[in-house]
């Protein structure tokens, strides 16, 4: 369901399949467990493989993004299909800088 | 209008249904033969409702949650989900974009402005301490 990468620093995770409310309770736990122990400077949550993805979704990535600064790093978020951008389109994230 | 096809369901308020609330409904508009695009929308809708009735209306506690389907000569579907959970005291209110009265869990206030954009309407009907139901409201071929 999601594979992690830790490179300059940077830790990838590349998220996969449907992401609900289900999903996000899980992707959160790994995804936090991993960026505590490696202090990455960038978290990059990569979406090319998400199918689907609801409000939960934004949740996720607002608690990265706030979770990332706690820890002195930054988020990116990285290949948005547009099917699901138009849900991030309508949360506000966009101004926050971390949508590529 | 003729209604021309229903279906119903019931099932617990476990979050693991969320998937299968959100893919029965959208077989159940296959014959429609609706576009990928109108599928992804429907099933986005109805993740958020079902999702809406397990967080908020039961806030994790067990109950059930009830959907119907109906579907309309000019091929409108009418898809209702229902909780008997705490209600909604302001709808006005809980549809506003971002708003949200649990942050703390990650949550971030979509979930209706989703449901409004992805359907043609939306109407939500609540009384506190009985429960909740959100229509969604879609026609399917619209553009076909
Ligand atoms: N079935 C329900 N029962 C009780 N309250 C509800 C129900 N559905 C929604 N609400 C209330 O309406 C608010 C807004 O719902 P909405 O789905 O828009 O956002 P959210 O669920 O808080 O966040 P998100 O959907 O982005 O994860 C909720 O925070 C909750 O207070
Ligand atoms: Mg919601």
């Amino acid at each position: 369901m999601i594979k992690t990468e830790f490179e300059n620093n940077i830790l990838t995770a590349y998220l996969e399949g449907e992401l609900d409310h289900d999903s996000a309770c899980r992707i959160r736990q790994r995804i936090d467990c991993a960026a505590r122990s490696l202090r990455p400077k960038t978290l990059c949550l990569n979406f090319e493989k998400v199918s689907f993805m609801d409000s939960s979704g934004v949740g996720l990535v607002m608690g990265r993004y706030r979770q990332m600064k706690l820890l002195g790093g930054s988020l990116k978020v990285t290949c948005v299909p547009d099917s699901i951008y138009r849900i991030f389109a309508m949360s506000g994230l966009e101004a926050l800088g971390v949508l590529r | 209008m003729k209604t021309v096809n229903q279906m119903r369901l019931s099932f617990p308020s476990k979050s693991r249904n969320e998937a299968f609330a959100r893919s029965a409904v959208s077989s159940f508009v296959t014959s429609l033969d609706p576009t990928l695009n109108e599928l992804n929308d429907l099933k986005t809708a109805v993740s958020e409702a079902v999702t809406n009735c397990i967080v908020h209306g039961y806030r994790r506690q067990s109950g059930t949650i009830y959907i119907y389907a109906s579907v309309k000569e000019d091929n409108t579907l009418t898809v209702k989900i229902r909780d008997k959970g705490v209600g909604i005291e302001d709808i006005s209110k809980a549809m506003e974009p971002l708003f949200t009265t649990s942050p703390g869990e990650e949550r971030a206030g979509l979930g209706f402005a989703v449901m409004q954009s992805f359907c043609d309407r939306v109407k939500v009907s609540s009384q506190v301490g009985r429960g909740t139901t959100v229509t969604l409201i879609k026609r399917i071929g619209a553009n076909g």
